[in-house]
């Protein structure tokens, strides 16, 4: 090949790096578009403020009624259940993996949270449905186990994989010298982590339970199992609820396209798709602050 | 006067009662799924198709969209996610492009899988016509794994030592030919890690395949990829709650199925990875 043909060549290569290089924006970008542009029908005919709160959701009735209010609460409660269960567990187990357990169970345990994190979300709600669900039943002597605890148990599940790995990382960086020099004045190895490593690590353990709450509350499948998909507004954690993303799943097959309650839906993809881009890029400025 | 003996005792215990909270709920949920869908696995199962409203027979259809979804969503996302890998690790400077791409990517990752399901049902289902296809919901997946393959292609990238470059263009190699020779060589093994378990995630989600895709039930095979498809995960789904009165057997045997090729591929990954850093010459 003569030098200037290998010249163009190497052009065309390193354009067509530096536009691939640019695609996560442009998907980024383009999901948004598109959940704007399926999503924003919907303000035509209801005002954002009765669509954010109203109390009823009653997608096919006449006229439809389409608050999501008790959506948002059906989330909040899942989330906040799972959150209350998996922080304490996943950061008590990221401690252990970073400080106290000895190499060797160090690298079987990590591979048991990876292997965690690959379970899909439909096998857990399957499992969920077939043990927690009956489970949740008889110990609350409740008229069926759908509820939301038992969402909240099964997603903790799901969020614990990502502060585990997360909260580990944020440990194991936090410089030798720091435990070295609180060993070195008389504290004990939890005095250590307690007073020094914890909160030299807060900012990136911060960011582990924030992505952890993302997943919670984007996750799908085994919510829309395990919850019962009652668009109520709910009363208690021993009661069915649906969250938002259940509800697109659910609804999205039946909805006729550019009905209302398609607008709806896809606004309901937004009111998401800005939740977690909020989430994660707070937490991605707690991790990058870190280093 | 509070012991600190005994408390640090007190807190190690609680520390490792936490793992074991997460530990063995693990290994239970693999324990049972094991215990009762390997009993329901035979040569039948893997290569019927569903019978009698989908309460016999095999799973071979969905076992097969799979396959399919799988391969699109690769052949789509692992050349766009490689190329943008060498482009952050080997062109981009510190600057806000670079910034953003890293915001754009990490986002991307954390959308939910269902609004990935919107984004395909807008994009690739109605509003280029592809209908639900598995071209739509290859696409969409392979969107969805996107973030997966450019992280671990650019850590893979970046741990290949910086002298291997000086050398490779001190020879009067050009940067493109030192990337495709020297660079990408040495990081096959962890790109390869990044792909399969962007395999992985592609075949368990079940969300964003609902509305680009799957078919509660299909009576013939896909002959393009025009066609819709059964999947998996949708197939879990569908007989756990959907079809009343399903054989337990045949729930169980299904989930088996799909956690074992999950983790069959998470399994060839880590392998890859502990072999590839065992083998590491610098």
């Amino acid at each position: 090949m003569t030098g200037s043909m290998r010249k163009i060549k190497e052009f065309i290569v390193e354009k067509l790096i530096l536009i691939c290089g640019a695609a996560s924006i442009f998907f980024v970008v383009l999901i948004f578009l598109f959940l704007l542009k399926e999503g924003l029908a919907l303000f035509n005919i209801e005002s954002p403020l009765k669509f954010l709160f109203g109390k009823s959701w009653y997608p096919i009735s006449e006229p439809p009624k389409l608050g999501i209010f008790p959506l948002i609460l059906g989330s909040l409660m899942v989330t906040a259940g799972a959150a209350i269960i998996s922080i304490p567990i996943g950061v008590g187990c990221a401690i252990y993996i970073a400080e106290i357990a000895p190499a060797k169970t160090k690298e079987v345990l990590k591979a048991g949270i990876e292997l965690l994190a690959a379970i899909p979300s439909v096998v857990l709600g399957f499992i969920g449905m077939v043990t927690l669900v009956p489970l949740v039943k008889t110990v609350f002597h409740l008229p069926t186990g759908l509820t939301a605890l038992s969402g909240s148990i099964m997603l903790a599940f799901m969020a614990m994989p990502t502060i585990v790995s997360i909260a580990e990382d944020a440990l194991y960086s936090v410089p030798k010298t720091y435990k070295e020099g609180a060993l070195a004045l008389g504290a004990t190895h939890w005095q250590t982590i307690w007073r020094v490593m914890l909160p030299a690590a807060s900012s990136g353990i911060l960011a582990a339970v924030m992505l952890g709450i993302g997943r919670v509350i984007g996750e799908t499948m085994a919510v829309m199992m395990i919850t019962g998909n009652a668009a109520v507004i709910p009363q208690s954690i021993l009661v069915p609820v649906r969250t938002l993303t259940a509800t697109i799943a659910a609804e999205m097959g039946e909805a006729v396209v550019g009905s209302e309650h398609y607008f709806a839906l896809f606004a309901i993809g937004i009111v998401l798709f800005i939740i977690s881009f909020a989430i994660n890029a707070t937490a991605d400025l707690f991790l990058h602050k870190r280093q | 006067m509070r012991n600190p003996h005994r408390t640090q005792k007190i807190a190690f215990f609680l520390l490792f009662m936490a793992t074991l909270l997460i530990v063995v709920p693990v290994g239970l949920i693999v324990v049972i799924i094991i215990q009762k869908g390997l009993p329901a696995i035979n040569w039948q199962f893997l290569t019927d198709i569903p019978r009698q409203g989908m309460r016999a027979g095999g799973i071979f259809p969905a076992i097969l969209g799979t396959i399919y979804l799988v391969t699109g969503a690769i052949i789509f996302a692992l050349p766009i996610g490689l190329f943008a890998a060498i482009y952050l690790s080997e062109y981009s400077k510190d600057n806000i492009l670079n910034r953003l791409i890293r915001l754009a990517i990490v986002n991307l990752a954390g959308v939910p899988s269902v609004v990935y399901g919107l984004f395909g049902l807008a994009i690739f289902v109605i509003f280029f016509k592809f209908g639900a296809s598995i071209l739509s919901g290859s696409l969409t997946l392979g969107i969805m794994i996107l973030p997966i393959i450019i992280t671990s292609s650019r850590e893979a990238l970046e741990s290949v030592p910086q002298s291997f470059r000086e050398v490779s263009l001190s020879l009067g190699a050009s940067k493109w030919q030192t990337i495709r020779h020297i660079v990408l060589p040495n990081a096959i093994p962890g790109i390869l890690t990044g792909t399969i378990l962007g395999l992985g995630r592609a075949a368990g989600e079940t969300a964003p395949i609902l509305f680009t895709v799957a078919a509660f039930y299909l009576p013939q095979l896909p002959k393009s990829i025009f066609d819709q498809a059964m999947a998996l995960p949708y197939h879990l789904y569908v007989i756990s709650t959907q079809v009343p009165n399903v054989d337990e057997k045949i729930r169980y045997g299904t989930a088996f199925v799909l956690l074992a090729l999950v983790l069959f591929m998470n399994l060839v990954a880590i392998i890859i990875r502990y072999k590839f850093r065992k083998k590491k010459k610098w």
